[in-house]
């Protein structure tokens, strides 16, 4: 592969960058990841030397050059082959600053960016996201829609849905079952009631599915769950005849880094047509539940020298070519050597969610961090504000903030509740529907302190007393 | 309202899950916000504190201890540089002993300071007491140190194994939990496969006598079999091996 050199003089200082992923990744917003790789640009200066080469640099260019090469990795293979020119058409003489400006104007309303989609690839949205500032990722992405469904609706303008996440360390039902009902009773779980599982085999993967079936079935509730174990479990459990609605895995954006978390795009596409074999859903067929993060790549050794937000980008690339009902970045999970504090872990979420949805994904985040990280519930508090106006599909939501499994914080229940009111966003609808027929709505589709109907409430909280 | 007040009094006891908090409009009882603010400033705290060596030496005593820091200068940048943690700082290597030894014990401050304040000298005594009868080096304690760093300290002192006691990352519910790392004939490289790993040490998880029952177990299993990692199997919780931060389940 030929490594193309560019160049920007400025102040009489002439910056080189050698190579796409030289100039991405010193194009990149300051972070600690690309610092311990030793690929972020040397000083301020040169980052945005190299912004002001990257913005002049043809969209094409994307497309007759790649980061990672063709033939040692299936993602690259992947994204070019299923490069749609047709689509690609409206932009195709753009650079990536006049991608930048087209995106920020009138014309790239929602369907033009939904056609548009299929025609990017993971380096051209990277790109632009890196000539964007935070209100640009956002009022961007606000514009960009992706809908998908499999029981509930997810995506639709005006809705924000959550994850409700019971984790437990022990996998214990009866406290799962406490923090299930504990988040229902706030109107959370419209997106997954998903599960993280303390022991990733198959049999206590059947059984928590089990009892989640059961709480759905028992209420009616038009929501879908998940335990998030490895894809490979997920195909033996649906050996078994478990009640599984969606396949989770988490992914990244190399061939190499996907082999570290044990799947390859066959397995992933093994686990699709298992899942789409059981019919399960009703209103969509939306099956594959995928999480990411800035940083996976690295931590594996596998980022071929690419920085951290590209190779994020490309895990979206392979969640697309799955018709994912869910992705979402766990953004600030990884840790300090990756994201540093709470201005790395904003930014970084409102790329993610950018990059995802202008590439066609439904994008949710985990707003989140870990004690290590320079970060608290404050900053979380901005980033969910931040993606509840960008159109954010879901977001993520444990019992006070606290995954008392994983041992890090998310946002709360409450903090849904708040985003829900404060911007006039509604559950998905079959949910929001569902709400109401549970009285826990009044009349203006808002979710009270104290139920409306107390009564149903009470043969909500019997769930604890069945677990 | 009393008897859903009732039922989740009685769910709350089935979980340590922030449950039933209430709502104070849309936010937190300021009761609940203040409990968590309390939790995380404990588990900072924890983070961003120095371990108290001169009071582990005293504890320890009369066994040996030697003094060493990591490549890393201070907090931040060990935060951001785990490469760092796992190399002695120019020169360290030679206040290490040749040996060889049987065992030798790395205490690290590791991300919890009050987790080596609190549990690394009770659990390196009830494990060391189990193993009187083996070759013991002086304890090594280790600033801004890493997992891995155990690797180069067990090589220079000619350790068969190496233990290291280790602040864990803290969460809310334990800012003090201590872990435990063997490593059978430790080199600069290994990989965490290769290590067997005890966790959640604190009051409220094992006791450090409980994990010194395990270690000295696992120690001696160790030598008779001439391994440790996934194919010494123990009975221990199994854990994250990941110095770094815990690995999200099913990847």
């Amino acid at each position: 592969m030929r490594s193309r050199r560019f160049k920007t003089v400025h102040a009489g200082e002439t910056h080189v960058f050698t190579g796409l992923a030289e100039l991405l990744a010193c194009s990149s917003p300051r972070r600690s990841g690309d610092e311990l790789a030793g690929i972020a640009a040397a000083s301020d200066t040169r980052r945005v030397a190299a912004r002001m080469a990257l913005a002049d640099l043809p969209l094409k260019c994307f497309l007759e050059d790649v980061v990672v090469p063709y033939d040692i990795d299936e993602v690259t293979r992947l994204i070019v082959d299923t490069h749609d020119e047709a689509a690609f058409a409206p932009v195709s003489s753009m650079t990536v600053g006049e991608f930048r400006e087209w995106l920020l104007s009138d014309a790239a309303d929602g369907p033009a960016l939904a056609r548009l989609a299929p025609g990017l690839t993971p380096e051209m949205v990277a790109a632009g996201s890196k000539l964007c500032r935070n209100g640009d990722l956002v009022a961007i992405a606000a514009k960009a829609r992706v809908v998908t469904g499999f029981r509930s609706t997810i995506g639709l303008p005006g809705r924000l849905a959550a994850r409700l996440q019971p984790n437990h360390p022990t996998d214990d039902p009866a406290a799962i079952a406490a923090a299930t009902l504990d988040g229902l009773l706030f109107g959370m779980g419209d997106a997954v009631i998903g599960i993280n599982p303390a022991t990733d085999n198959v049999e206590s993967c059947v059984s928590l599915l089990t009892m989640l079936d059961d709480i759905r079935t028992r209420f009616d509730i038009p929501t879908q769950s998940c335990v998030l174990a490895h894809v490979t479990t997920s195909i033996a459990a649906i050996e078994k005849r478990a009640p599984l609605d969606l396949v989770f895995q988490s992914i990244a954006g190399t061939e190499a880094a996907n082999a570290g978390f044990g799947v390859t795009l066959s397995i992933l596409k093994e686990a699709q047509e298992a899942a789409l074999s059981l019919k399960r859903g009703t209103v969509g067929s939306n099956v594959m539940y995928f999480e990411t993060g800035q940083g996976a790549a690295l931590s594996a050794d596998a980022h071929h020298g690419v920085d951290q937000q590209t190779v994020e980008a490309r895990a979206y690339a392979v969640a697309r070519a799955f018709s994912p009902l869910l992705v979402n970045t766990v953004v600030g999970f990884i840790g300090p050597e990756y994201l540093y504090d709470a201005k790395e872990i904003t930014r970084a979420g409102l790329e993610d969610h950018f990059c995802g949805k202008l590439l066609g994904v439904p994008m949710g985040v985990d707003v989140c961090y870990t004690n290590h990280a320079e970060a608290d519930q404050d900053d979380m508090d901005v980033l969910a504000l931040l993606l509840a106006n960008a159109g954010v599909n879901f977001l993520i939501a444990v019992p006070g903030a606290d995954d008392i499994m994983l041992n890090y914080q998310s946002l709360s229940h409450h903090d849904i509740v708040r985003l829900r009111h404060l911007l006039g966003l509604k559950p998905a609808p079959e949910f929001e529907a569902w709400l109401g027929r549970m009285g826990l709505l009044d009349a203006a589709g808002r979710l009270p302190a104290l139920p409306p109907d107390p009564g149903s409430a009470r043969r909500l909280l019997a769930i604890g007393g069945a677990a | 309202m009393s008897e859903t007040l009732d039922t989740w009094e009685r769910l709350r006891r089935l979980t340590r899950a922030r449950i039933g908090l209430g709502r104070a409009g849309d936010g937190l009882p300021t009761k609940a916000l203040l409990d968590f603010q309390m939790a995380h400033a404990a588990a900072r705290d924890a983070v961003h504190g120095a371990a108290d060596f001169d009071a582990i030496a005293a504890d320890l005593a009369p066994r040996e201890v030697i003094r060493l820091t990591s490549a890393t200068p201070d907090r931040p940048t060990y935060l951001r540089r785990p490469d760092l943690g796992r190399r002695l700082a120019e020169g360290e290597v030679e206040k290490l002993p040749a040996g060889p030894f049987d065992v030798v014990f790395v205490v690290a401050d590791g991300l919890s300071a009050a987790a080596v304040d609190a549990n690394a000298a009770a659990t390196l005594e009830a494990t060391a007491r189990r193993l009187a009868d083996l070759s013991i080096g002086p304890v090594v304690l280790a600033r801004q140190a890493r997992v891995a760093l155990g690797d180069v300290v067990g090589a220079a002192m000619n350790a068969s194994v190496v233990a290291i006691l280790i602040g864990e990352r803290p969460g809310l519910t334990a800012a003090d939990s201590l872990g435990a790392y063997l490593t059978f004939r430790p080199v600069p490289g290994r990989k965490d496969s290769e290590r067997n790993c005890l966790s959640n040490i604190h009051a409220h998880g094992q006791s450090p006598e409980e994990a010194g029952h395990k270690l000295a177990w696992l120690i001696r299993e160790a030598l008779r079999l001439k391994l440790t990692g996934v194919d010494l199997k123990e009975a221990a919780p199994k854990f994250a091996i990941e110095d770094g931060g815990a690995k999200r389940i099913g990847g």
